[in-house]
C-alpha cells in the first residue's frame, strides 16, 4: 500500500425472507416461470396501490436491532424516480431522509486486533424485475430485443449502508461474511449472492496514510461473491494508487467489476448521475413502529454469532481460533453443536471440522449444508477413534469416504475392513513375518540402532494396510526383538 | 308522465321495488335518450349496453323472485373512465391507454357490482383527469347539455353531462382539485367530493395521489347521499383509506339548519366572480339566514396561495404517477431505434399537451436544487391552509362559497390560456389541499346557465354536510332542466 490508506464503505442489499412481496400478496420466493408471480400491484398496472408487508418491517427491525441500530419512531417511504424497463412503475418505493433505522455498528476481529464498522442506516425498499436480452451473447449490445420478468419486482429489500470505516479488502470481506452470518442466524434473508438475494456495492477512495480527509471515490458494482468483493477492492486500490502515484486524478464514477478480466471498468460518470427526484410516497402512510413491537422483536432475537462465539469458548473450552471458525456461519456452528451433542470430545470434533472438513469444502467450493455426512455420523466416527476402534490415520480415510458417500463410519470400516488390529495374537504373526523378511534391520537394532524399530513398525503397518494399532505394534516388536534371537 | 330517464335514482328504486316499472324499461328509456342526444353531447368514451342489459335482466329476475337485487340495481350509472373496470376498456381519456382493458375492478366498482350496479358506460373526461372543461380528452370534447356551445366543466365532464342530459341517472366522478364539483356546478347537478380517505382509491387511476377522491354526481342530494353510502368505507387495499364507521347518510338528511354556523371566506368571494354567480350565492346566503343559520364572513388568509401550491404538488405527484406509461408493458407503444427512443416517441404520441405540461412542471418542481423552493414550499403552504380550515371549523359548522367563479364557459374559450383555465378551480382546490369534504348544489341560473354553491364541511362531516345541502336544495327550489340544444347567443 505504500503511503496510502484505503477508505471503504459498503452498501448492501438483502432480499428479505417474507412469504409475500413488499406491497402485494404475490409469492416472494425465488424462481418460477417468468411473470408467474405477479399481480396488478407488482406489475404497476394503472390504479393500483401498495400495502406495506408487516412481516418485512419486523424482519428489518430484527436485523437493525442485531446491528445495534436505533429504530426510528416514525419513518416514511419515498419514491425514487427513474425510468428503467424492469421497474414497473418507473419509480421505486424506497426510503430517503427518514429511514427505518440509523446509527448501528458491527464489531469484528482480525489477527491485528478488533475493529468496528459503523452502520449509517438500514432501510426498506422494493426490488426490481429482471431484463433478459435476447441475442447470441445475452448482452444488451447487439441484442434483438429484451424481455422482462417481474417475478422479483416488489420483493422486499433491505438496504444497509456502512460508514466509511473499512480499510482493507480483507476487512470488507470479513464484514460481509459476518453480516451474512448474522442474517442467517436471524433467518431474515437467504443470503445467496449468486441468486442475487445478497448484493454488495462499495465506495472506495485512497488518502495519504495519517490523513483525515476523504479522497475522490469510485463506486464499484457487480461483486457477486465474497471473493469478487475482495478481488475487486484489491484491484481498485492498485488502480487508484497507480493513478495517484503518477500524479493523475481519480474520476468520481461508477465502475463495474469484471471477474473474468479481473478489472473494473467505468459504468457511468458523475455527469450522467441520475436525479431521482425523491419525494414522499403519497400512497403510504408514515410507518410508526410501536414500542411494543420493537420490544417483542428484541425479545425474540436468537443467539447471534458474537454470543455463540463466547459460549463456544466457555461451554466447550475451545480456543479463540476454533470458536471463530466454528461460528463463521450459522450452519457451521449448528453442525458442530449437533455433533458434540452426541458425546464426543468437543475439541476433537472441532479439529476434524477445521481440518479435514474445511479442506474438503474449500477444495470443492462447497457449503457445509451441501455435504453428505451428518453431524451425528461425524460424532460416531470421532468416538470410534476415541475408543481405539480405528486409528487417527485410518479415520481420515474413513471420513473422506463418509463425506463422499454419506455412509456411517462403521459401514465404511466394515466395507473396507479397516478396523484397528489390537489383537496381540493376530499381530504376533505379522511381526514374526516382518522380522523374518528383514534380517538386516534386526541386525541393525541389535547393534544398537534403535531407529531400525521405526522401519519395522512401518513395515507391519504396511502389511496390515494401516489397521494395526501402532503403539501395540511398537511394544510387541521391541519385546520380540529383545526376547528373540 | 315524466320520462324514466329524467327521474332520480331514489324515485326509480322505489318504482322498481313497487314493480311499477322494470329495470329493462328504465334501461330502454335511457338507451333511447342516448340515441337522441349522445351525438351532440358526447358523454361517453365507451358504452356498455350489453353489460347493462344483463344487469337489468338480473335485477328484474331478482325482483320477480322476491329477492333483493341490490340498492343500485336497475339504475343506469355512468362511470368516469378513470376507474378500472374489469373487462371494459379504461382509457382515462388518453391515447396512451386506448384499448387498455383492466384485469381488475376498482374497489368502488366492486362494491357497486355487489349492490347490483347497472353500468351504462365509461364517461368522457379530461386526459388523466387534468383539466376543467373535458376539452383535454383525446376522444373529443363533451358538450354541456344546457348549451352545446359550452363546456360541461371537468375533468368529470362526461359524468356530469350524462346525468344532466338523461344518458345516465347518476354517475361516479373523481375530484383532485374540483373535478366533481365544478362540472356538477356547470351542469346544474349535485356533486360531492368526500373526505380524503373515506372512499377507496384502489383502481382509481392516479393523477395526484394525495388529493384524488372518488365521489358521486347526481340530480339531487338524496341520490348523492345514496351513492356515497354505497362506495364509502375502509378498504385494506388502500393504505390511505380511513378506518372509520360509515354514517347512515340517508338518515342524516332529515333535520333543519337552525343555529347552524355558516362561515363565508372572503378570499373566495373576491374579484373574478361573474355578477350572476355573486347574486345567486348571496341569495343563497340570505336563505341560510332565513332558515335560522348564523351567517358570518370570515377569512382563511392562506387561500390566496392555494392555487400556486396546488399547481406544484399535483403536477409533482402526476409526473411520478404517469411515469409508468412508457410503452413497455401495456397501452400505446411507438417503436424506436432503441429503448430511450421508444420511450420518447410513445410518450410524445400518447400524451396530450396539458398532460405534458403538467409532467414537465412536476418534474421541474421535484428536481435536485429546486425541490425545497417548490415542492417543499408548497407542502408548507398546504399545512398552513389546513390550519386555516381547522381554525375556521372551530367557529363554523360549514363554509360556503361559489363552486366556480363563473358558469360554464364556451368551448375553446380557455384552451389557449392554461392560467385562465386553472382559475376556474380557484374555489374548489383549497378543499382538496385540506382533505375535507365539499358538495356543490345548484343555486340558480345566470343567462340560462346553472350556478353552483359550494358547501364545505369538517373532515368526515359528510352526514352534516349532506343535511345542510338537502335543506338548502329544498329552500332554493332549483327545478330547471337543460334543453340539450345550442345557446341563444
Amino acid at each position: 500500500m505504500g503511503g496510502y490508506e484505503a477508505v471503504i464503505g459498503l452498501e448492501i442489499h438483502a432480499e428479505l425472507r417474507t412469504r409475500s412481496k413488499m406491497f402485494c400478496s404475490c409469492d416472494a420466493s425465488f424462481g418460477g416461470e417468468p411473470n408467474a408471480k405477479t399481480c396488478p400491484v407488482c406489475l404497476g398496472l394503472p390504479g393500483v396501490l401498495p400495502v406495506l408487508n408487516r412481516r418485512a418491517v419486523e424482519l428489518a427491525i430484527r436485523l437493525a436491532l442485531a446491528l445495534e441500530c436505533e429504530i426510528a419512531p416514525r419513518c416514511i417511504f419515498h419514491r425514487k424516480n427513474y425510468f428503467y424497463p424492469d421497474m414497473p412503475k418507473n419509480y421505486q418505493i424506497s426510503q430517503y431522509d427518514l429511514p427505518l433505522a440509523v446509527r448501528g455498528h458491527l464489531d469484528l476481529e482480525m489477527e491485528e486486533g478488533p475493529f468496528r464498522v459503523g452502520i449509517t442506516r438500514v432501510h426498506l425498499e422494493e426490488d426490481t424485475g429482471k431484463t433478459v436480452h435476447v441475442s447470441e451473447s445475452g448482452r444488451i449490445h447487439g441484442s434483438e430485443y429484451s424481455l422482462e420478468d417481474f417475478n422479483r419486482a416488489g420483493v422486499p429489500l433491505l438496504e444497509i449502508v456502512t460508514e466509511p470505516d473499512i480499510r482493507t479488502p480483507e476487512q470488507a470481506r470479513l464484514f460481509m461474511q459476518e453480516l451474512k452470518n448474522i442474517m442467517e442466524h436471524l433467518d431474515v434473508s437467504d443470503c445467496k449472492m449468486e441468486e442475487g438475494s445478497l448484493r454488495c456495492d462499495a465506495n472506495i477512495s485512497l488518502r495519504p496514510r495519517g490523513s483525515q480527509d476523504y479522497g475522490v471515490k469510485t463506486e464499484i458494482k457487480n461483486m457477486n461473491s465474497f471473493r469478487a468483493l475482495y478481488r475487486a477492492l484489491d484491484y481498485e486500490i492498485s488502480r487508484q494508487r497507480e493513478i495517484m502515484e503518477n500524479g493523475g486524478e481519480i474520476v468520481q464514477e461508477t465502475r463495474h467489476w469484471d471477474a473474468d478480466a479481473n478489472t473494473t471498468t467505468p459504468l457511468r460518470t458523475k455527469e450522467y448521475a441520475y436525479d431521482y427526484r425523491y419525494f414522499p410516497e403519497p400512497d403510504l402512510v408514515p410507518l410508526e413502529p410501536e414500542r411494543a413491537l420493537i420490544e417483542e422483536v428484541r425479545a425474540s432475537l436468537p443467539e447471534l454469532p458474537a454470543q455463540r462465539r463466547r459460549r463456544f469458548r466457555e461451554q466447550y473450552g475451545l480456543p479463540d481460533h476454533d470458536a471463530w471458525l466454528l461460528t463463521s456461519s450459522k450452519s457451521m456452528g449448528d453442525y458442530f453443536e449437533e455433533a458434540v451433542a452426541k458425546g464426543p470430545d468437543p475439541k476433537a470434533v472441532s479439529n476434524w471440522m477445521m481440518g479435514e472438513l474445511s479442506a474438503y469444502l474449500n477444495a470443492r467450493g462447497m457449503e457445509i449444508g451441501e455435504i453428505k455426512a451428518t453431524p451425528s455420523q461425524l460424532a460416531d466416527m470421532v468416538s470410534l477413534v476415541e475408543e481405539g476402534v480405528i486409528s487417527g490415520k485410518i479415520a481420515k480415510t474413513v471420513f473422506e469416504e463418509m463425506l463422499e458417500t454419506g455412509k456411517d463410519a462403521r459401514a465404511v470400516i466394515a466395507d473396507k475392513d479397516l478396523t484397528q488390529i489390537s489383537d496381540e495374537e493376530e499381530l504376533a504373526a505379522v511381526i514374526a513375518e516382518t522380522i523374518a523378511e528383514n534380517p538386516k534391520s534386526v541386525e541393525d537394532f541389535r547393534r544398537g540402532k534403535e531407529k531400525a524399530v521405526s522401519f519395522l513398525v512401518g513395515q507391519v503397518m504396511k502389511k496390515t494396510r494401516g489397521r494395526a494399532n501402532p503403539q501395540l505394534v511398537n511394544e510387541l516388536l521391541l519385546r520380540e526383538l529383545r526376547e528373540g534371537g | 308522465m315524466e320520462d324514466l330517464y329524467a327521474k332520480k335514482a331514489w324515485e326509480l328504486i322505489a318504482m322498481l321495488r313497487g314493480r311499477e316499472v322494470s329495470a329493462r324499461e328504465v334501461l330502454q328509456s335511457v338507451l333511447r335518450r342516448i340515441e337522441e342526444v349522445e351525438g351532440d353531447v358526447h358523454s361517453y368514451i365507451t358504452l356498455t349496453e350489453g353489460e347493462a342489459e344483463q344487469a337489468a335482466s338480473r335485477a328484474d329476475e331478482a325482483l320477480a323472485g322476491g329477492r333483493d337485487p341490490g340498492t343500485a340495481a336497475g339504475v343506469p350509472l355512468a362511470v368516469k373512465d378513470v376507474l378500472c373496470t374489469r373487462g371494459v376498456p379504461t382509457t382515462c381519456g388518453s391515447r396512451m391507454l386506448e384499448g387498455f382493458v383492466p384485469v381488475y375492478d376498482a374497489t368502488v366498482i366492486g362494491r357497486l357490482r355487489e349492490a347490483g350496479m347497472t353500468m351504462m358506460g365509461k364517461a368522457n373526461m379530461d386526459e388523466f383527469a387534468m383539466g376543467s372543461s373535458t376539452e383535454n380528452s383525446a376522444f373529443g370534447p363533451t358538450r354541456n347539455p344546457w348549451d352545446l356551445d359550452r363546456v360541461p366543466g371537468g375533468s368529470s365532464g362526461g359524468s356530469a353531462a350524462s346525468v344532466a342530459a338523461g344518458e345516465a341517472i347518476w354517475a361516479l366522478g373523481s375530484d383532485t382539485g374540483g373535478s366533481i364539483r365544478q362540472p356538477a356546478s356547470f351542469c346544474g347537478l349535485v356533486g360531492l367530493k368526500p373526505t380524503y380517505g373515506l372512499v377507496s382509491r384502489y383502481g382509481l387511476v392516479a393523477f395526484a395521489s394525495s388529493l384524488d377522491q372518488v365521489g358521486p354526481i347526481a340530480r339531487d342530494v338524496r341520490d348523492c347521499a345514496l351513492l356515497l353510502s354505497l362506495i364509502a368505507g375502509y378498504d385494506p387495499r388502500d393504505s390511505t383509506s380511513l378506518q372509520v364507521k360509515v354514517a347512515d347518510y340517508l338518515e342524516a338528511l332529515e333535520g333543519d339548519i337552525r343555529g347552524l354556523r355558516v362561515g363565508v371566506p372572503g378570499e373566495l368571494m373576491q374579484e373574478g366572480l361573474t355578477p350572476g354567480v355573486r347574486a345567486n350565492v348571496e341569495n343563497a346566503l340570505r336563505l341560510f339566514a332565513e332558515l335560522g343559520a348564523e351567517v358570518e364572513e370570515t377569512t382563511l388568509p392562506h387561500l390566496d396561495y392555494a392555487l400556486s401550491a396546488y399547481y406544484i404538488l399535483a403536477p409533482a405527484e402526476a409526473s411520478s404517477n404517469l411515469a409508468r406509461y412508457d410503452g413497455v408493458r401495456y397501452g400505446l407503444r411507438v417503436e424506436g431505434e432503441d429503448m430511450l427512443e421508444m420511450y420518447g416517441r410513445t410518450r410524445a404520441a400518447g400524451f396530450g399537451a396539458e398532460v405534458k405540461r403538467r409532467i414537465m412542471l412536476g418534474t421541474y418542481a421535484l428536481s435536485a436544487g429546486y425541490y425545497e423552493a417548490y415542492y417543499g414550499q408548497a407542502q408548507k403552504v398546504r399545512t398552513l391552509i389546513l390550519g386555516d380550515f381547522r381554525r375556521a371549523f372551530e367557529r363554523f359548522d360549514v363554509l360556503v362559497s361559489p363552486t366556480s367563479p363563473t358558469p360554464a364557459f364556451a368551448l375553446g374559450e380557455k384552451v389557449e390560456d392554461p392560467l385562465a383555465m386553472y382559475l376556474s378551480d380557484v374555489c374548489t382546490i383549497p378543499v382538496n389541499l385540506a382533505g375535507i369534504p365539499a358538495v356543490s348544489i345548484p343555486c340558480g341560473l345566470e343567462d340560462g346557465l346553472p350556478v353552483g354553491l359550494q358547501i364545505m364541511g369538517k373532515a368526515l362531516g359528510e352526514a352534516e354536510l349532506l343535511r345542510v345541502a338537502r335543506v338548502m336544495e329544498e329552500a332554493l327550489g332549483f327545478r330547471e332542466r337543460p334543453r340539450v340544444a345550442r345557446g341563444e347567443a
